[in-house]
């Protein structure tokens, strides 16, 4: 199981830097997505992994760890509205530059500058 | 407690000024000048304590452990700076009410100098070295934008900069010194420092500690070889000079020698360094001021070479000479302040500073001149005024002085005391002596007096010092100097030494050869002007450019405008240094026991593994990708459920259905698809870097697996307290909300925040003219059918109240059961989507009672009510209470505080995420697409289209 779960991690955080590295605004959210993914399964990991150990008191006698639990929950919310003012960025660069590249073209060294 | 609050009013001031500008300038002056008197006002209620030879001490334990609190104390030293720095800084807020002109920023003006004000008080009462530092660097970053504070002059911003690195260099060094007195004392209190003479000068990191303390305190009052900064700086507004290099910022590196007199002075190194540097300073700085055109120029080198002066006296290390200086240090502030501020009426009238177009002022402004003569007679050391007093004093000493040779020390003080003379001269001769001109840029005349009231009131003390030195000053000289030396000082001052006294005729030799050399001027002058010397500025400059051109040159390695390069190189570099520190450690064997695999786990990890996988190669097309994301992301929830932790499962699959939406959304106004750009060889690289980063993270979660934790982890004890002690059976919502509900209040606080950051941001967006041009063209696609189908308005209609209520029902068992605000929100939200969705953004929004702003404000305020509350019963924020209810004919439940922080959670975020899709959503109002006002196409009462 352990394997498992750590080539889940592996093979998001690969896809999400490749993605990362792409040239267009919508894959590098897309690629931001997927490293949280690996980001907050990492984290919950380092509760160790078990089954049926829910942390409910009372619903047995050993528990998981429920403070890495706690802390990827509010993770998971705070990536939300991370990629949405990421994704509002995408769309306010891509309407007003009327492209949605990420790299600065040559020469151009003042990104604030409308050129439309 | 007084004393902390002296410190802290210039900074709650210098909130005010940029409040009170729109009430008016005058307003606005007042008002910072009443906070200054107010500190001022403290100040002297303190001073009878201090004057009868007491401390006064407050002591705020912050971080007891790093030993830093914040500690002030006021003895005679800190009194009469203290009182210099409010007093002159009062009267330079008034001088400056009536300087600056109507274009001006005078609100920033004001709060620039409050900051400044508030650094230098600071650094005067501090009895924390560490926190003296603190206060040393901001008078620094303060002073920058006074000098810089016109920006729209290239010599003030070059001057700003040149003042911030030297100045902010010495700082640094400072602090080193400083941190190595501390670890020889083993105290950062300065009254415990200051007790530790022998510990001190027999550590052997004395010398090291003394060479960077005064490399702090030397940049700082502009000692050679550091003094250039000074003339530069003075592109400043000139009540920003005479303040800044009168009595303050200037003065804090001559603070920090007094300070630190005790247990630093005394030895040959403190003798040959800080007399040898002084002495210089004062002789070549006053050589220089001579053959200054520019008023202004010419006091920045007079300051030079009068804070050289006081250097050297200082640098002697005998009682005297220490007392001296502290004498020489309050007349130097008002004859300075004085003159400054009298260049400064000089330029505001005529237009010009240069001293080869002035002169013949004596008739046009009778009363400018009246200040300019005394302020620089004083200057001069001409009797009876206070400056002629501790120049005799200078002199007696520095005859007395063993320097190389016996008699060297005096030869060249005088020296120094004839081009003092003679420039003081030079400025009155050709400034205001001599027949009135009829080519000045602007026909002087006296103004106001809300300009000449200032420095007529120093030139007042200046006289009443000269005069009456022993009811005056002698007090306050008395109390510094005994502060500075540690003994009790009886100063005894008077005019008249005796025949006897070398101070005599040295004084009389500067004095007579000072008018010789103003009657050589002319052929001085020519002597000077063809003589090479260096200039300060293009060294400077030859030292800075090649330093700032290696770190653009470095920079632009990584970040030459391509994102994807400085990802990547920041990726490469991570994995190199994980790398690196895992091959550099030991490592004990995983002895963990391994989770048995179940043929449905491995088929459902098998289809994440797929579905992850084929994004790199299917995200070209967009929608594609967001599939492919999907898949993967609502496999994950199942992952948690399995794995023990079904809060997160919850939270994982309505956040991922908030998440597609969004996309979705936003897809609408991007390219559906990614063309290829890169070249394959790009590509392969890149998917090389991907795939050493993430088998290396994948490697670490493994490393981390299967092995147990090196700390027992401190969730024991939330286990244990859940239940007796947060009153809840869920242990991670009793986190989330009560034992790490402070964690959860900042969270909620920046999903706020990112919430409105996307408003504001489409509200931005929709104003530029550009982006209503590109949306107005926008044509919507038809393939997909239908608008507004019934079918999905009908379920959306009969899902929202069942939606509600399952999201009520989380939110109540979350506390016992896995559910919570977090993800009571999100269903919320989702259920209220589904009714954008299907009846459009218009029709839905139109229905909306509540604003989405108000949802996170109402959420924020509600978590926060929850937390002061505990206050009422002396707890702490946040401390939770709980009580089992019984009431017929329910069973018995349990009430908990906790329960209305989670409802403020829920707000916030149900506030947060509607906010954020309704504002992706208003985008789509501006393209032609009409908007819709009924729920769906079809109108059934009609019976068709």
């Amino acid at each position: 199981m352990e394997a498992l779960v750590a080539s889940a991690i592996g093979m998001f955080t690969a896809v999400g830097i490749y993605l990362i590295l792409r040239l267009r605004t919508f894959p590098v959210i897309l690629g931001l997505t997927f490293l949280s993914y690996g980001v907050n399964v990492f984290l919950f990991t380092a509760g160790r992994l078990a089954t049926n150990r829910a942390p409910i008191i009372g619903t047995g006698e050993v528990y998981a760890d429920p403070l890495p639990q706690a802390l990827v929950l509010t993770a998971i919310v705070i990536s939300f509205g991370m990629t949405a003012v990421v994704m509002m960025m995408a769309i306010g660069g891509h309407l007003e530059a009327g492209h949605d590249r990420v790299n600065m073209a040559a020469g151009d060294t003042d990104t604030a500058e409308d050129k439309a | 407690m007084s004393l902390a609050l002296i410190a802290a009013l210039p900074f709650l001031g210098a909130l005010l000024p940029g409040l009170m500008i729109r009430a008016g300038r005058d307003a606005c002056a007042a008002v910072t000048g009443s906070v200054t008197l107010l500190a001022l006002v403290l100040l002297a209620l303190n001073a009878p304590t201090v004057l009868a030879g007491d401390v006064v001490q407050t002591r705020i334990e912050w971080l007891p452990a790093l030993g830093l609190n914040a500690t002030f104390f006021l003895d005679g030293l800190g009194l009469l700076f203290a009182g210099m720095i409010l007093g002159i800084g009062l009267l330079i807020i008034i001088y400056a009410r009536f300087y600056l002109a109507k274009s001006d920023p005078m609100g920033q003006f004001y709060t620039y100098l409050m900051l400044f004000q508030g650094a230098m008080v600071g650094i005067v009462l501090s009895d924390n070295i560490l926190l003296l530092l603190i206060f040393w660097e901001l008078t620094s970053l303060s002073s920058f934008l006074l000098i810089g504070y016109w920006k729209h002059l290239p010599e003030g911003r070059q001057g700003a900069r040149m003042a911030l690195a030297v100045t902010g260099g010495g700082g640094l060094a400072l602090i080193a010194g400083m941190l190595i007195l501390g670890g020889i004392v083993g105290s950062y209190d300065l009254t415990v420092i200051l007790d530790n003479k022998e510990l001190i000068q027999a550590s052997d990191w004395y010398l090291p500690a003394l060479i960077l303390i005064l490399l702090g305190a030397f940049t700082k009052s502009a000692q050679f070889p550091f003094h250039f900064w000074l003339p530069h700086a003075m592109a400043a507004p000139t009540p920003v000079s005479a303040y800044l290099h009168s009595a303050t910022m200037v003065k804090a590196g001559l603070f920090l020698m007094a300070r630190l007199w005790p247990v630093l002075a005394g030895t040959p190194e403190w003798f040959w360094i800080v007399s040898t540097a002084g002495l210089i300073t004062m002789v070549m700085a006053a050589k220089i001021a001579f053959f200054k055109d520019d008023l202004k120029a010419l006091l920045a080198f007079s300051t030079v070479s009068h804070l050289g002066l006081i250097t050297m006296l200082l640098g002697f290390g005998t009682k005297a000479a220490a007392t001296v200086a502290v004498f020489h240090i309050i007349n130097h502030a008002t004859f300075k302040a004085a003159l400054f501020m009298t260049a400064g009426i000089v330029d505001h009238e005529a237009h010009t500073r240069d001293l080869r177009r002035l002169g013949g002022l004596r008739h046009l402004m009778p009363i400018t001149f009246g200040v300019a003569l005394l302020a620089s007679l004083s200057m001069a050391g001409i009797p009876p005024l206070n400056g002629f007093l501790s120049k005799e004093l200078m002199l007696e000493e520095a005859a007395h002085t063993v320097w190389i040779t016996p008699w060297a020390m005096g030869v060249l003080a005088t020296i120094g005391a004839l081009f003092s003379v003679a420039y003081s001269f030079r400025f009155l001769a050709h400034g205001f002596l001599g027949p009135v001109r009829d080519d000045y840029p602007h026909t002087p005349h006296d103004p106001g007096p809300g300009l000449w009231g200032a420095p007529a009131f120093l030139v007042v003390l200046v006289l009443l010092i000269g005069l009456f030195p022993m009811v005056t000053a002698a007090w306050l000289v008395d109390a510094a100097a005994s502060a500075v030396t540690g003994e009790a000082v009886q100063s005894k001052i008077t005019h008249w030494h005796g025949l006897e006294a070398a101070a005599l005729w040295m004084s009389l030799a500067a004095v007579g050869g000072g008018l010789m050399a103003l009657g050589a001027y002319p052929r001085l002058r020519a002597l000077w002007d063809a003589a090479p010397r260096p200039e300060a500025k293009r060294i400077f400059d030859g030292v800075i450019e090649p330093l700032a051109a290696l770190a653009r040159g470095l920079t632009g390695l990584v970040h030459n405008g391509s994102f994807s390069r400085a990802v990547g190189v920041a990726v490469v570099a991570i994995a190199a240094a994980s790398l690196w520190a895992f091959r550099g450690g030991d490592h004990l064997a995983g002895t963990r026991d391994l989770l048995p695999v179940e043929p449905v786990v491995l088929a459902v990890w098998f289809v994440m593994m797929v579905a992850a996988l084929a994004a790199p190669f299917f995200h070209r097309d967009r929608v594609v990708a967001l599939v492919l994301i999907g898949v993967v992301g609502l496999l994950i929830a199942p992952m948690f459920a399995l794995l023990s932790a079904p809060d997160l499962a919850l939270t994982q699959i309505s956040v991922e259905v908030v998440t597609i939406l969004l996309m979705l959304l936003a897809l609408n106004f991007l390219p559906k698809v990614t063309p290829v750009e890169s070249a394959p060889a790009h590509r392969l690289g890149h998917a090389a870097i991907a795939g050493v980063a993430g088998v290396g993270v994948g490697w670490l979660a493994w490393s981390m697996m299967i092995r147990a934790p090196a700390f027992d982890p401190i969730s024991a004890f939330h286990l244990a307290q859940s239940k007796p002690g947060a009153g809840g059976t869920n242990a991670v919502n009793t986190i989330i909300v009560d034992f790490r509900g402070y964690d959860t209040f900042g969270e909620i606080i920046v999903l706020g925040i990112a919430a409105l950051v996307i408003y504001a941001l489409s509200e931005t967006v929709l104003r530029s003219p550009s982006v209503t041009r590109r949306l107005a063209t926008f044509v919507p696609e038809k393939e997909a059918g239908d608008r507004h189908p019934m079918m999905l308005v009908v379920s959306t209609r009969l899902l929202l109240p069942m939606a509600m209520m399952v999201g009520v029902y989380i939110y109540l068992r979350g506390h016992n059961m896995p559910g919570g605000g977090f993800v009571s929100g999100l269903v919320f939200a989702i259920a209220y989507l589904m009714q954008y969705m299907a009846s459009g953004y218009v029709w839905s929004h139109a229905r909306q009672r509540y604003d989405h702003h108000a949802l996170i404000g109402w959420g924020v305020l509600i978590a926060s009510l929850a937390g002061v509350g505990s206050w009422a019963f002396g707890a702490p924020f946040l401390t939770s209470a709980f009580e089992y209810v019984h009431l017929w004919p329910l069973e018995e439940f349990e009430l908990a505080t906790a329960v209305i922080f989670d409802l403020g959670v829920f707000l916030c975020v149900l506030g947060a995420i509607l906010l954020a899709l309704a504002s992706l959503s208003r985008l789509a109002l501006r393209t032609g697409e009409s908007a819709n006002t009924r729920a769906f196409d079809i109108d059934p009462s009609e019976g068709g289209r």
